[in-house]
């Protein structure tokens, strides 16, 4: 049985670092994804509309490890064997895409309709009524609920040590099987993910309480 | 050559025939006003007059446009078709400039420069020069809802649209905005109106025309209509003082 | 497609039910156990003292803020140590359990903020004692209206339970772990899991509606409360 010591430890914060690297990556990716799914699933097209609303139903219907082990293995049906980082990049980015174009979805269809009619009553087309009069409207609704959702992000990166990446869930269980301290282990690395977690948690509620109460009408 | 023409428009909600075969012609320069009942179809009306709701039925000629249900010539339309609504419909994230500019710069490629020159033109026309860049939730009621009225007149439109424009405001703040409404009235500018403001469109409105279940039950010379009407409903609307 | 060889998949037929069978009943299991213990909290927060609230805050802030996974690890791995020894499944359970009390609580407590104070004022002339208002009141209309938002985290939990296979429980993912090893048809064998994931997902969404719809009829009148991408 070893001890948890500084190596070890720094062992962990260094996976943490991983960890925060994947969540941006994932997010930057699946934002954007989402971004244009989003704007797909309120498309007036029915086949744009069905693909956009397809796929979330999809992958909001299954295990993020799921999500993760058909993109892994899809991708080596096709002969590409990603390193481990990129495919749980990867992974990560397409349950983003899924979560967030609904969360953005819902924002948008949040603006109120006669938005929608005093702009287009001024002669705007479509993607200028999106572009300066609905979408700057549903980025501020959206801020509470998506940085909620880079909480669950954070959490759920834990699941692609399953692919032996190693990041902060997989450093621990990896000391702990060295070390047999589950408490100490785990506790750090709970901790640490409380770190991270717990003021984005906060930040999002902030969030919500400044936009109720700009509501003047 | 009629700045407005309404022929036989037929208009449903599911089920529900709200229009039953309205036919109506406005002359430039002309101010009507729409009274009735709520549920009378009188706001469908109006919203067929800029397409905002779709016809069944019927022909409906603005501004020299045939209401279509093609995007672009709609927009073509809309450029020469002004509306208020009854809750301003200001955007919230712009201000009173920015809202007033947008359109004209977007729609008519106008410059940046030309449109606020224009912007200044109707605040003051509306008399909130001071308030330009003010933003909407710091306005009043009357006040964003003479904003809208800018909004739509910098688009320099040939006939403007009120939809119940003052039912949203406290009393006292409906003057203002009837007194910008009379003043564009003797400006020549051509005007329907949907309104509860019965001395308005006793005053104001040349035509008045009185709505009942999705037909024209009565329409005349303002004046007279209110001094003598002819049909029974239209006598009882007047009596009940519901407005 | 004559790379696939779906056969050795259906030939483990047996192995993949019985893993469906541990997820339905994990599931199943914490989704009774986690409301009740989900009222528990509500009840604490709303009828005990202030501290007593602020434990429970403090329980639910480190659930949420913290991986399913670890909390997982910590139950499987860390309670030995303290003499209490437990299979994976009922680690599983218990680490389900424990997690969905606590979103759950979070979305029941909203559930009851909304209910309007006149209600309460109502109940308490009517001479009904706090425990009484609090269960007829409060309880059954604010179950109604988070009833969307509290199905919506149900099924995030049933899916959850694939983290299970993290400690070996042969719930659906593990089994289709087991499966792979043993006939190396990766992409086959995922692919069946995950279209079942989906079955059971949809099915569960599906009777919840209708149970929601046979406890709570006449809500259509009660403002319902969004899920809000609330998760594990």
């Amino acid at each position: 049985m070893g001890s948890f010591g500084f190596p070890e430890f720094m062992f962990i914060i260094r996976a943490a670092g991983w960890t925060l690297l994947l969540t941006a990556v994932a997010f930057l990716i699946g934002g954007l994804l989402g971004g244009a799914l989003a704007i797909m699933r309120l498309s007036s097209n029915r086949i744009v509309r069905s693909i956009a609303s397809g796929y979330i139903l999809v992958i909001q219907s299954i295990p993020v490890l799921m999500v993760l082990f058909m993109s892994y293995y899809g991708l080596s049906l096709f002969g590409i064997e990603l390193p481990a980082f990129f495919a749980a990049s990867l992974s990560l980015s397409i349950y983003v895409s899924a979560y967030l174009a609904e969360i953005w979805r819902g924002c948008i269809e949040s603006v109120p309709f006669q938005q929608w009619e005093a702009s287009s009553s001024l002669a705007l087309t479509r993607g200028q009524q999106y572009r300066y009069v609905i979408l700057p409207q549903a980025i501020r609704i959206a801020l509470p609920p998506t940085v909620g959702f880079l909480v669950q992000l954070v959490k759920n990166t834990s699941i692609v040590s399953v692919v032996g990446f190693v990041e902060l869930s997989r450093a621990g269980a990896l000391v702990n099987q060295a070390t047999f301290l589950p408490f100490q282990v785990f506790s750090v690395v709970a901790a640490i993910y409380f770190v991270i977690c717990f003021p984005l948690s906060r930040l999002s509620r902030h969030l919500e309480k400044v936009m109720n109460a700009g509501r003047s009408h | 050559m009629p700045a407005v023409v309404i022929e036989d428009v037929h208009k449903s909600f599911g089920q529900n025939e709200v229009l039953k075969g309205v036919s109506l012609s406005v002359e430039p320069g002309q101010v009507v006003a729409i009274i009735g009942r709520s549920g009378s179809g009188k706001s469908t009306l109006l919203r067929c007059i800029n397409g905002l709701e779709v016809i069944q039925s019927g022909r409906i000629e603005v501004a020299g446009h045939t209401m279509t249900e093609d995007p672009k010539a709609l927009r073509d339309l809309r450029k020469d078709v002004g509306i208020v609504f009854q809750s301003y419909n200001l955007f919230p994230h712009l201000n009173v400039v920015e809202n007033i500019i947008l359109a004209p710069k977007l729609a008519k490629g106008v410059s940046d420069g030309e449109a606020r020159e224009r912007a200044r033109a109707v605040l003051a026309q509306v008399g909130l020069s001071e308030k330009i860049d003010a933003y909407p939730d710091n306005l009043s009621g009357g006040q964003q809802q003479r904003v809208a009225i800018a909004r739509s007149l910098a688009m320099q439109p040939k006939v403007m649209l009120f939809d119940e424009v003052t039912s949203a405001l406290d009393p006292e703040l409906t003057g203002e905005v009837l007194n910008v409404m009379e003043n564009l009235a003797k400006g020549g500018m051509t005007m329907l109106l949907v309104t509860h403001e019965m001395s308005f469109a006793r005053n104001v409105a040349d035509v008045t025309v009185f709505m009942h279940q999705g037909k024209i039950w009565e329409q005349g010379a303002s004046e007279e209509l209110f001094a003598s009407p002819k049909t029974p409903e239209l006598q009882a609307f007047l009596r009940s003082g519901v407005h | 497609m004559g790379r696939f060889k779906f056969e050795s998949v259906w030939a483990e037929f047996d192995t993949i039910m019985a893993g469906i069978g541990l997820t339905i009943a994990l599931s199943v299991g914490a989704i009774v156990l986690g409301s009740v213990l989900a009222v528990t909290l509500v009840a604490v927060r709303s009828l005990a003292g202030r501290w007593a609230g602020y434990l429970v805050d403090a329980y639910v802030e480190l659930m949420r803020n913290t991986p399913f996974l670890v909390q997982l690890f910590m139950i499987f791995f860390g309670l030995p140590l303290i003499g209490i020894r437990m299979s994976g499944d009922v680690a599983a359970l218990v680490a389900m359990t424990l997690n969905l009390g606590a979103y759950a609580s979070e979305i029941i407590r909203a559930g009851v903020d909304s209910i309007h104070r006149s209600q309460l004022e109502a109940g308490a002339s009517l001479a009904l004692t706090r425990w009484q208002v609090f269960t007829y009141v409060v309880l059954k209309p604010a179950f109604a209206r988070v009833w969307p938002a509290l199905s919506s985290q149900f099924v995030l939990m049933m899916l959850a339970s694939s983290i299970c296979s993290f400690i070996a429980v042969r719930e659906l993912s593990g089994v289709a772990a087991i499966i792979e090893q043993n006939t190396f048809r990766s992409f086959e064998v995922y692919i069946v899991v995950t279209v079942i994931y989906l079955a059971l997902a949809l099915a569960l969404k599906t009777g919840l509606l209708w149970l929601g719809r046979r406890l709570f009829p006449n809500t259509s009148g009660l403002a319902r409360i969004e899920a809000k991408g609330s998760a594990v």
